[in-house]
């Protein structure tokens, strides 16, 4: 009996130690929405559980291999012949089984807590593509490259895919749901952000190629700014043709392969694009001009330009955008020199 | 030369490139005469199949079944006395040890190969921005990594199986010798496919291949469906001879609750192979097929369903984790009683834990998919059942306790192996909780924190527990032991480089670092651990060099042991010489007489010669 109480103090006191050691590392970054707050808790839950149990098995293991060591003039000395005990067997089922049992029932009401549904939340459209995020906000006719959000109001995201899967993620948040091609997959995430700043949305599913910069920013701002943004998006921009085709670009996710400085990216730089001569797969040297730049938005693949792949643009520009829209891009690119 | 050329392996080479190249002419000749023009997706995937094929005939796997069509006389593999010395390992043998020694072989192979592509990447990863490598080939790396690895694991597991359960069941051989050395054979051309899918643009989706993704993109993922698919092959064959040889080939006497316990977690794995592996390779099957015929099975714009993919795919690559595991956790329970000193703590609990985590097993498989836009209810259940898997391992965990309490340890290099086996497993195990309740595992889904908790259960379950029995059964393999000082090296330089990056990656995952990415922003900080991850993976790269340097020299300088070192009571250390005579206890008569654990108790055996029973019956009388 005695070793068993000094096991259960040791026991005791290396759960205590870790947990305390767990918690100040600083797991977790900063808990940004109210779903954060509920999943944090659980999360407490798993490291108490996780420091008890490393703890137990450790220090059992530990104080048997010290206390009961060899006798060192006994090297033949063999162990004593414990063959078993059902009612221990049954106890570390039985127990454990409880416990599991608990657990996933605690976890099934802390992912009831994060699901809880405002009517009044603040609808967007997120739209995945490789490799860009696309928001809608259908309420007040905007489409922003970035993602920004009221403090404090519930938002309902309704997520699909303009191709792969990929998945949403903030880790500020904490939730993720992964994000579908097909009409009839439209999947749906609500959370509710707490915390005014400058996050970042991950595609956390991989997406090929540039999937590791597939982040746009999320801006969580007070009720007042974001009426600001609402207004100065709905009237306050330019437009000209140059910038009108500039806003479509940047909505549509046309930089994530298309850089406007110059660098090399997923499909050709549209910096001095306009004007240039290029080398197709065929082979064929042409010059690009307005005609060019036309087809290649709405029939890419007829024409790629030598050293870029096929098939990774989207083939339906000319369904999604008008020809006006698509003017308005040409002009934004020529004025690129 | 000519004797080099007649090698099994290279002739099976040698013929599996003629047949590729036959495969892609046959498929381009067709096409030309039909008049289309070349094509070289399908064409290599032809390639590939017939190559296959064409390797198992160059490597004569097909002799015998040949020969029995057309009726004529084949030996029994009990009567074939194949090559010695190191040839016979080079080629086709029936002999279950030498098959044993061959899997382990190629395990060690697609180690090496499959560790490096991860210290390719490593590289990559260790500071932000993007050094050496581009996004198509840091994501094949990443994938290949996944796949050989997981490969190397089956061919380990396979190594162990057949060298040791007939071994300790008294078996001559396995149930059917020729199918033993057909699933053998027919992995080696299936690695060469996985690896060749490097030659043709690699892929872009990890291992896990979920279309959408893995229909569009480079090509090479053919090569890598047809590879594991193949594998497939391996795995099921060999696990329907495991079952066989585990259910009726134990010698006299030997009950199911009488065998040593490691046939028992071979019996659960093996259950899992045969009836789990089919679903992957359907799945993977189904996209080669979406690639090569259009036929959309997970394309939603032309009526199929992504999650789908997943649901077939993860059927099989979540029990597959145990099927990885269970052997390990078996060596770890059939070693820690001979180290010990103690019999194994509550041994019928222990065997019915490895059937218990193979059932749940199967009930788990959509925690794989919380994030993926599953029915939203379905979570709860399977979130359910997950965390069940928890009861029958930590039945293990508390028998192991029980079994080193009061022991009299003793601590050479298997056993120290063991142990860090049981620890790492440990915190794979403590690791997993988090992902399995649903709203938790919404933050850790597809981060690094996932990578650093399935490395641990890998290495506690996998890599530990081999090394555990390599270090074990290698004087009955040899007749010589591995240098103790080299493997206390080995032990002591890969354990804390292991924990230096498994902590790394799920420090790193929690927050915020995702799976797969090539690049990472340095502005969230993960510069510093990411480098600190690099040089544990580069650590237990040059301990596994130690360690194969101990394997090689020890095999012709390594101290001479013929008897029984480990003073064991399992039968094949304490009734057959080292290295074990081929064809086994063939002639030996031996009877069980007592539990096989049962150390410590006085006068004792559990198996015994049959002459000297019936000596001692004489002298009784």
């Amino acid at each position: 009996m005695k070793h068993f109480t000094i096991v259960s103090i040791l026991v005791i006191l290396l759960t205590v130690f870790v947990y305390v050691l767990l918690q100040a590392v600083g797991l977790l970054p900063t808990q940004a929405s109210s779903q954060a707050v509920i999943i944090d808790q659980l999360f407490d839950i798993h490291i108490g559980i996780i420091s008890f149990l490393f703890s137990l098995i450790v220090v059992f293991i530990g104080y048997s291999f010290i206390v009961f060591r060899r006798n060192k003039l006994l090297p033949d000395e063999e162990g004593q012949h414990i063959t078993g005990s059902s009612k221990l067997e049954i106890v570390w089922t039985l127990v454990p089984l409880a416990v599991v049992i608990f657990i996933s029932y605690l976890g099934a009401i802390s992912l009831a807590e994060t699901r809880k549904i405002d009517p009044q939340a603040l609808e967007v459209k997120v739209t995945g593509g490789q490799w860009y995020w696309s928001f809608d906000y259908p309420d007040y006719g905007i489409t922003s490259d970035a993602l920004y959000l009221p403090v404090d109001r519930q938002v309902k995201l309704s997520l699909t895919s303009m191709d792969v899967i990929h998945s949403f993620w903030v880790p500020e948040f904490r939730v993720k749901q992964d994000v579908l091609p097909g009409e009839n997959l439209v999947k749906e995430l609500r959370f509710t952000p707490i915390e005014t700043g400058d996050f970042m949305v991950l595609c956390a599913e991989l997406c090929g190629g540039a999937h590791a910069y597939m982040n746009s920013p999320v801006k969580v701002v007070t009720e007042g700014e974001f009426q600001d943004w609402v207004d100065e998006e709905l009237g306050n921009f330019p437009q000209d043709p140059e910038s009108l085709g500039e806003r479509l670009a940047k909505n549509n996710g046309c930089f994530g392969c298309h850089s406007v400085d110059g660098k090399d990216g997923v499909g050709p730089t549209w910096k001095g694009l306009y004007g240039s001569e290029k080398t197709l797969v065929s082979g064929e040297k042409i010059m690009v001009d307005e005609e060019y730049l036309h087809e290649s938005i709405v029939n890419p693949n007829s024409q790629i330009v030598l050293g870029y792949p096929a098939n990774v643009m989207a083939q339906n520009y000319s369904e999604l955008f008008t020809d006006e829209e698509i003017n308005n891009i040409i002009a934004f690119i020529k004025s690129l020199e | 030369m000519k004797s080099f050329m007649s090698t099994g392996i290279v002739k099976g080479i040698l013929y599996q490139i003629t047949g590729s190249f036959m495969g892609a002419g046959i498929l381009g000749g067709i096409r030309a005469l039909m008049g289309l023009s070349w094509k070289t997706e399908p064409a290599i995937v032809l390639g590939g199949l017939v190559g296959a094929i064409g390797f198992m005939v160059g490597v004569g796997g097909f002799k015998d079944w040949w020969k029995m069509a057309l009726g004529e006389e084949v030996n029994e593999a009990s009567q074939v006395f194949g090559e010695q010395g190191l040839k016979r390992y080079f080629g086709f043998s029936l002999d279950h040890k030498v098959i044993g020694i061959q899997y382990g072989i190629l395990s060690m192979v697609l180690l090496v190969l499959g560790g490096s592509l991860a210290l390719i990447f490593r590289v990559e990863l260790a500071q932000s921005g993007l050094q050496i490598l581009n996004f198509v080939q840091f994501n094949t790396l990443v994938g290949l990594h996944g796949m050989v690895l997981i490969a190397s694991i089956l061919m380990g597991i396979a190594a162990m199986s057949n060298y040791v359960v007939p071994l300790l069941i008294g078996a001559e051989d396995m149930a059917f010798p020729r199918l033993n050395a057909f699933s053998f054979w027919i992995a080696v051309p299936a690695s060469i496919i996985l690896m060749s899918s490097m030659l043709f643009g690699g892929f872009e989706t990890g291992w896990t291949a979920y279309p959408p993704l893995s229909v569009r993109g480079p090509m090479g993922i053919q090569m890598f469906f047809l590879g594991v698919f193949i594998v497939g092959w391996s795995s099921i064959l060999g696990a329907l001879n495991l079952i066989a040889t585990v259910l009726t080939m134990r010698s006299k006497g030997m009950e199911l609750f009488k065998m040593p316990i490691f046939a028992w977690s071979v019996l659960a794995t093996s259950i899992i192979s045969l009836t789990a592996t089919q679903l992957i390779g359907l799945s993977f099957q189904l996209v080669m097929f979406e690639r090569l015929f259009e036929m959309s099975f997970f394309t939603p714009s032309n009526g199929g369903n992504p999650i789908l993919f997943q649901h077939l795919f993860w059927f099989y690559s979540h029990p597959a984790v145990y099927i990885f595991v269970l052997p390990g956790l078996g060596i770890i329970s059939e070693l820690l009683p001979v180290f010990v000193r103690k019999p194994l703590f509550g041994y019928k609990w222990v065997a019915m834990s490895s059937m218990g985590i193979a059932l749940t097993g199967f009930l788990v498989w959509g925690h794989h998919m919380f994030t993926a836009g599953i029915e939203e209810y379905l979570r709860v259940p399977f979130m359910y059942s997950t965390l069940l898997v928890a009861v029958p391992t930590g039945v293990k965990f508390f028998s192991w306790v029980a079994t080193i309490w009061q022991g009299k340890a003793r601590f050479p290099v298997p056993m120290l192996f063991v142990l860090g086996g049981i620890i790492v497993f440990l915190l794979g195990g403590l690791t997993g909780p988090p992902s399995g309740t649903v709203s938790t595992d919404l933050h850790l889904h597809d981060t690094y924190y996932i990578v650093g908790h399935f490395h641990n259960t890998m290495f506690g379950g996998f890599i530990f527990p081999i090394f555990a029995a390599i270090y074990y059964w290698y004087p009955k393999i040899t007749g010589r032991r591995m240098s103790e000082t080299l493997g206390k090296i080995h032990f002591y330089l890969m354990t804390p480089s292991f924990f230096l990056m498994t902590f790394g990656q799920m420090r790193i995952g929690l927050l915020g670092m995702r799976r797969r990415i090539a690049d990472y922003d340095p502005a969230m900080g993960f510069d510093f651990t990411q480098l600190l991850i690099t040089i544990g993976g580069y650590l237990i790269a040059i301990s596994i060099l130690i360690f194969f340097y101990n394997l090689i020299v020890s095999a012709k300088k390594g101290e001479s042991a013929t008897g029984n070192v480990w003073n064991s009571r399992s039968p094949e250390w304490d009734i057959l010489p080292s290295p074990a005579p081929a064809h086994n206890y063939a002639g030996i008569h031996f009877n069980v007489v007592g539990e096989p654990y049962d150390y410590g108790l006085k006068g004792s055996k559990y198996v015994e010669l049959a002459q000297v029973e019936a000596q001692s019956k004489e002298s009784d009388e």
